[in-house]
């Protein structure tokens, strides 16, 4: 019992020492990295005896830079792929396996139960996407295991965390081959498509896909059921207006979480979040202009009279 | 304190503190304006416009309880107390002496003294911009700060919104205030003479 505590802490830093990007620090001499990180390979034919060199499909080169930094930096290839993968050529059987999910992992998981995964699972289910093109459509159609981060709950950038979020749907719907590979056709670009937007280009950059695309749910953090197209927010008022959809949520989490990272009076005063108060509400935005207007008009009114009373 | 027509009406403290107050609420409004109408393009950064906001709110804040302090152990107070004779018969009067009497040669009725600070609707203007409005503005923007204090709906309106709405508002009555307020002090012996007064603190009667 009495080398219980130092054996803990002994296991924990066998835990932690080798954690950061162990498997791919040396990209050169991982076994499926130094192939599948470059843009050709080599190896011996042994069919033929003879050294060959070929172009890497370069859907399956990975980017190790951003793969050291993704949430499964400390897995190595081999914890989610087959092993078998560890051959080459490798097996045409391996392709048909099929492959580990996130839930696999995440799911009933205590560890991670703020990320709310079963919740987000019942989410996708809902979606058009789940909908339309069945459980094919899987987590990492939008969100890569490679290289995944907890950007909108780390970023301190509200324009980061736009455009992370906003990269996964353009992914597939700025890019006609992966978009064919749920939808079966072509379509017009997303630009195209939203014509009708106004500003389109600031929408973009400093509005989510999923603002519009989703149903809100309150107690998720991401709402995860897409809608389809003809039930999107296309009303000007919805986020313009009243209870807007797009404050609470955001406005809330980014400003704790700021806090978490500067709790000092002067990190508190230089939070750059801030929400619009009475131009949300049209009616409000009216009125305050006619209490303006009418304070403004009786002090020309007054001052016309002083003028006058004062010149006789 | 008086001499020769003039009282000694603004304490050193009370002019410090509408010092900090004219410049706070004028840069809280600004910025506040230019936070709405959501102006990407300005001569300072938004991000700028947001960071003076809170640190100009947060100065506001505590020259409030400067004049809560002030207000609570000096004389000063005796001027905010409200007579329930006349409660609005009084203030009518005097409204009805900016808007008519005044231009039919009729005397102020309600002539400053070292009695009385304030005119009736001077008086209840005051009362409810600094005990209620200024009050609310700094609950609420205290509640955006620390948006944790915010319950999360209120009968399913979001209360971040409800609280921005609120601090919209009451800042925009604000400014309405600061408004007519820097207009009825034109109106004096002279048109700057009550802006010479708040810097010397003499008023001239």
């Amino acid at each position: 019992m009495k080398y219980f505590i130092p054996l803990q802490i002994l296991m924990l830093l066998a835990i932690a020492v080798p954690s950061f990007g162990q498997f791919y620090d040396d990209p050169a001499n991982h076994d499926c990295l130094k192939c599948h990180s470059q843009q050709t390979y080599s190896f011996h034919n042994d069919m033929m005896d003879t050294e060959e060199k070929r172009l890497m499909n370069p859907y399956l080169i990975i980017d190790t830079l951003r793969l050291r930094t993704g949430v499964h930096q400390n897995f190595d290839c081999t914890d989610c792929h087959s092993f078998d993968y560890t051959t080459y050529p490798h097996a045409a059987s391996l392709k048909l396996e099929p492959m580990m999910t996130c839930l696999d992992c995440h799911a009933g998981d205590e560890s991670f139960a703020k990320y709310e995964f079963e919740k987000i699972d019942e989410e996708v289910n809902k979606s058009i996407h789940r909908q339309s093109f069945g459980d094919n459509f899987t987590c990492s159609k939008c969100h890569d295991q490679h290289y995944y981060s907890t950007t909108a709950r780390t970023s301190s950038s509200i324009m980061e965390i736009v455009e992370n979020s906003n990269d996964m749907c353009l992914s597939c719907h700025n890019d006609m081959k992966r978009f064919s590979l749920v939808s079966g056709d072509t379509k017009a670009g997303v630009g195209t498509i939203h014509d009708w937007l106004p500003n389109q280009e600031l929408h973009f950059k400093h509005v989510r896909c999923i603002e519009c695309h989703t149903a809100v749910e309150d107690d998720l953090m991401v709402s995860h059921n897409i809608l389809a197209k003809e039930e999107a927010v296309r009303r000007c008022a919805e986020c313009h207006s009243a209870n807007s959809l797009l404050k609470a949520s955001l406005y809330k989490y980014q400003n704790l979480q700021e806090r978490a990272e500067d709790g000092t009076a002067l990190g508190m005063l230089s939070n750059e979040n801030y929400v619009i108060g009475s131009h949300q509400i049209p009616i409000l935005k009216t009125i305050s202009l006619i209490i303006f207007f009418a304070a403004f008009a009786g002090i020309i009114i007054h001052v016309i009279f002083r003028i006058i009373i004062k010149k006789k | 304190m008086s001499s020769e027509n003039k009282i000694y009406f603004y304490p050193l403290w009370l002019r410090i503190w509408h010092g900090i107050n004219a410049l706070g609420i004028i840069l809280l409004i600004v910025t506040g304006i230019s936070m709405n109408s959501g102006f990407e393009e300005s001569l300072i950064s938004f991000k700028l416009i947001i960071t003076v906001h809170n640190y100009a709110g947060v100065i506001i804040t505590l020259n409030y309880l400067l004049f809560l302090f002030g207000n609570f152990f000096t004389s000063n107070k005796k001027f905010y107390i409200v007579k329930p004779k006349n409660f609005l018969k009084r203030p009518m009067k005097q409204a009805y002496y900016y808007a008519w009497g005044m231009f039919h040669g009729m005397k102020a009725p309600y002539p400053l003294s070292e009695k009385r600070k304030f005119n009736p609707l001077q008086k209840y203007t005051y009362i409810a911009v600094m005990y209620l409005v200024v009050p609310l503005v700094i609950i609420s923007g205290i509640g955006l700060m620390f948006p944790e204090l915010i319950f999360n709906k209120i009968y399913n309106i979001s209360g971040v919104l409800i609280t921005a709405v609120t601090h919209s508002a009451m800042g925009f009555f604000i400014s309405i205030f600061l408004i007519v307020h820097l207009y009825i002090a034109s109106i004096g012996k002279s048109p700057l003479d009550n802006f010479r007064s708040i810097v010397n603190g003499w008023h001239h009667v």
